[in-house]
C-alpha cells in the first residue's frame, strides 16, 4: 500500500524534474540561437529562404484569417453595441480588437500551424537523416545554419504579415459595415482613425515579434531534438505546434499585462 | 604499430548510453596514409567510435589524439580546427536534400565563404568527375539519385575539401555487389590520391578486404583483434573465424532480444 503511494508521488516527482528539464533545455536552446544571430559567419541564403517561406508564403491564410475576422468582429459588435445604443463606438471597437489582439495572435496561431510544423519536420528529418552530422563534419555549426537564420525571419516576418493583417482587418469591418450595415463610409473611417493611438500598433507589432521568435524556436528545438525516424518526426511536429500555440497565448496574456496594466 | 608514426591514435575510449556499455576501452592506432578498416556485428559500437573520433558524441573517458593532439582536451576552437580536417562519407549519404547536388559538393567550400558561387560550381563539377559523375548531375536533386549516386554524391562532398583524414561508415551497405566494388574501387583511388588517412566500418568482407591496409575487429567494445586483410579470414582467433566466416555457432552469440 505504501509502495503504490510512493511509486504515484515518485512519478509527479519525475514528471516535475521532466517538465524542468526541457524547459531549461528550451532556454538554453533559445540563449545559443539567439547569439548566434549576431555572431559571424552568417548565412543570408539560409535567411532568405526562412523568410520567405515564413513570410511570403503565410500571406494568403494571414489574410484570408484577417478579413473574416474583421467582418465577423463587424457583425457581432453592431449586434452587441445596438442594444446600448453605442453603435458609434464600433469602428473604434472593430481597430482596438484587431491591432491590439487579435491581429498578432491569430496569425501567430495560424502561421504556428502552417510554418513551426514545416521547420519541425525539416530539422526533424535532417536529424533522423544524419544531415545534422553531416553539417558538424563540413565544419558548419548547425545552430548557426539551421536555427539563427529561422529565428531572425520570425521576428522579422511576423510584425510585416501583422501590419498586412491590421489593414485587412480593418477593411473586413468596412466592408460590413458600410455595405451590410449602412454606416457612412467616411464617417466609419474617420472614427476609426480618431481614437486609435500609436501604442495600439506597436504593442500589437511586438507581440508578433515575439509571436515570430516562438514559433521558429519552437519549431526548431524539437526538429533537433527529434529521435527514432518517422515516428519521432511526427510527434516532434505534433509537439512545437501545440507547444508554440500555448506559449503564444500565454506570451499574449503576459505582454498585454505589460504593456496596458495600469 | 609504432606510436609516432600514427596519425590517430586512442587509448581507453570508453562510451556507455544508460546501462549498455557500449565501447569499453577502445585502444587503435591509425598509421598517417594508411586505410583501417573496422569490422564488427550490428550494435556493436562501430558507428559510435566514429562518432567520437568525429566529436558528434562525447566518450565518457579516454584519449583521442589527431596528429599528437588531444583533441578531447583542446579548447573550443582548436578542437574544431583538429576535426575539420575529417571527411565523412555517412552510411545513407546524408545529403541535404533542400540542396543540389552542386550545392552539396561545395558545401564545406561556400560554407567557409571560401568560394564564389562561380568558383564553387566549378570545383564541385570536377570533383564529381572524381567520382565518375558528368557535370550534369551537379543541377539534379538528391532525391532524383539512385542509391549508388547518392553514395557517389556522399563521397564527392567528403573529398571535396581534401581533407587529411576520410572516415567511411558502411559504404557499401544497400548496394549490389557490383556497384559495392565500384564504390570500393573509388574509395581505393580517392584515399590514394589524397594521400588521406582512412578508416571505414563495415561488416561487408568482401569490401574490407579491397580497402584495407589493416583490419581490427570490434567486440564487446574492445579491439579484439587486428591483422592484414590476407589473415582475415584465417585469424585463427574464434571471434574473428565466426564472423567473417558469418556461422550462426561459436564464441559469439547474438543478442535477439534486447
Amino acid at each position: 500500500m505504501v509502495d503504490v503511494v510512493l511509486d504515484g508521488v515518485a512519478g509527479v516527482g519525475r514528471g516535475f524534474f521532466a517538465v524542468c528539464r526541457a524547459a531549461g533545455a528550451l532556454t538554453l536552446f533559445a540563449l545559443s540561437g539567439l547569439s548566434h544571430i549576431v555572431r559571424p559567419p552568417y548565412y543570408p541564403r539560409a535567411f532568405a529562404r526562412a523568410f520567405v517561406e515564413m513570410g511570403y508564403f503565410s500571406l494568403p491564410v494571414v489574410a484570408l484569417t484577417a478579413i473574416f475576422t474583421g467582418m465577423v468582429l463587424a457583425l457581432q459588435s453592431a449586434t452587441g453595441l445596438s442594444r446600448f445604443s453605442a453603435e458609434t463606438a464600433m469602428p473604434s471597437l472593430v481597430v482596438l480588437s484587431i491591432t491590439r489582439e487579435l491581429g498578432p495572435v491569430l496569425a501567430g496561431l495560424m502561421v504556428a500551424g502552417r510554418v513551426g510544423a514545416a521547420m519541425a519536420a525539416e530539422i526533424g528529418t535532417m536529424r533522423v537523416t544524419d544531415q545534422i552530422d553531416a553539417l558538424q563534419t563540413l565544419s558548419t555549426d548547425p545552430m548557426k545554419y539551421l536555427v539563427a537564420p529561422r529565428l531572425l525571419a520570425g521576428i522579422i516576418a511576423l510584425p510585416l504579415l501583422v501590419m498586412v493583417g491590421d489593414i485587412l482587418g480593418v477593411l473586413g469591418g468596412f466592408i460590413i459595415a458600410t455595405v451590410k450595415l449602412g454606416f457612412n463610409a467616411p464617417t466609419y473611417l474617420h472614427n476609426t482613425i480618431s481614437h486609435l493611438e500609436s501604442i495600439d500598433v506597436v504593442s500589437g507589432l511586438v507581440k508578433a515579434a515575439a509571436f515570430g521568435f516562438l514559433i521558429a524556436l519552437l519549431g526548431c528545438f524539437h526538429g533537433y531534438s527529434s529521435r527514432g525516424g518517422a515516428q519521432g518526426v511526427g510527434s516532434a511536429t505534433t509537439a512545437a505546434v501545440v507547444a508554440a500555440s500555448v506559449l503564444i497565448l500565454a506570451f499574449d496574456y503576459g505582454l498585454t499585462e505589460l504593456f496596458f496594466a495600469r | 604499430m609504432s606510436g609516432e608514426a600514427a596519425k590517430i591514435r586512442i587509448r581507453g575510449l570508453r562510451k556507455a548510453f544508460g546501462a549498455k556499455q557500449v565501447l569499453d576501452g577502445v585502444d587503435l592506432d591509425i598509421a598517417a596514409g594508411t586505410s583501417l578498416v573496422v569490422i564488427g556485428g550490428s550494435g556493436s559500437g562501430k558507428s559510435v567510435l566514429l562518432k567520437c573520433i568525429l566529436g558528434l558524441i562525447e566518450p565518457d573517458a579516454g584519449v583521442i589524439e589527431i596528429d599528437g593532439q588531444d583533441v578531447l582536451r583542446l579548447p573550443y576552437g582548436a578542437r574544431a580546427a583538429a576535426r575539420a580536417q575529417i571527411g565523412m562519407l555517412f552510411q545513407n549519404g546524408a545529403l541535404f536534400d533542400s540542396l543540389p547536388v552542386w550545392e552539396n559538393v561545395a558545401f564545406g567550400l561556400l560554407a567557409q565563404h571560401a568560394a564564389t558561387r562561380v568558383e564553387a560550381r566549378t570545383r564541385a563539377e570536377e570533383v564529381l568527375g572524381q567520382v565518375g559523375l558528368g557535370p550534369q548531375v551537379g543541377a539534379l536533386w538528391p532525391a532524383e539519385l539512385s542509391g549508388g549516386m547518392q553514395k557517389r554524391v556522399g563521397l564527392a562532398r567528403a573529398i571535396a575539401a581534401q581533407p587529411d583524414i576520410l572516415f567511411f561508415d558502411e559504404p557499401t551497405t544497400g548496394l549490389d555487389p557490383i556497384m559495392g566494388a565500384v564504390i570500393d574501387g573509388l574509395i581505393v583511388d580517392c584515399v590514394r590520391r589524397l594521400g588521406s588517412t582512412a578508416v571505414a566500418i563495415t561488416h561487408d568482407m568482401a569490401s574490407a578486404r579491397r580497402i584495407a591496409d589493416r583490419v581490427a575487429m570490434l567486440y564487446g567494445g574492445r579491439i579484439i583483434w587486428s591483422g592484414t586483410p590476407d589473415a582475415l579470414m584465417d585469424s585463427g582467433n574464434p571471434y574473428v573465424d565466426q564472423f567473417t566466416h558469418g556461422r550462426r555457432e561459436g564464441p559469439i552469440h547474438m543478442e535477439l532480444r534486447r
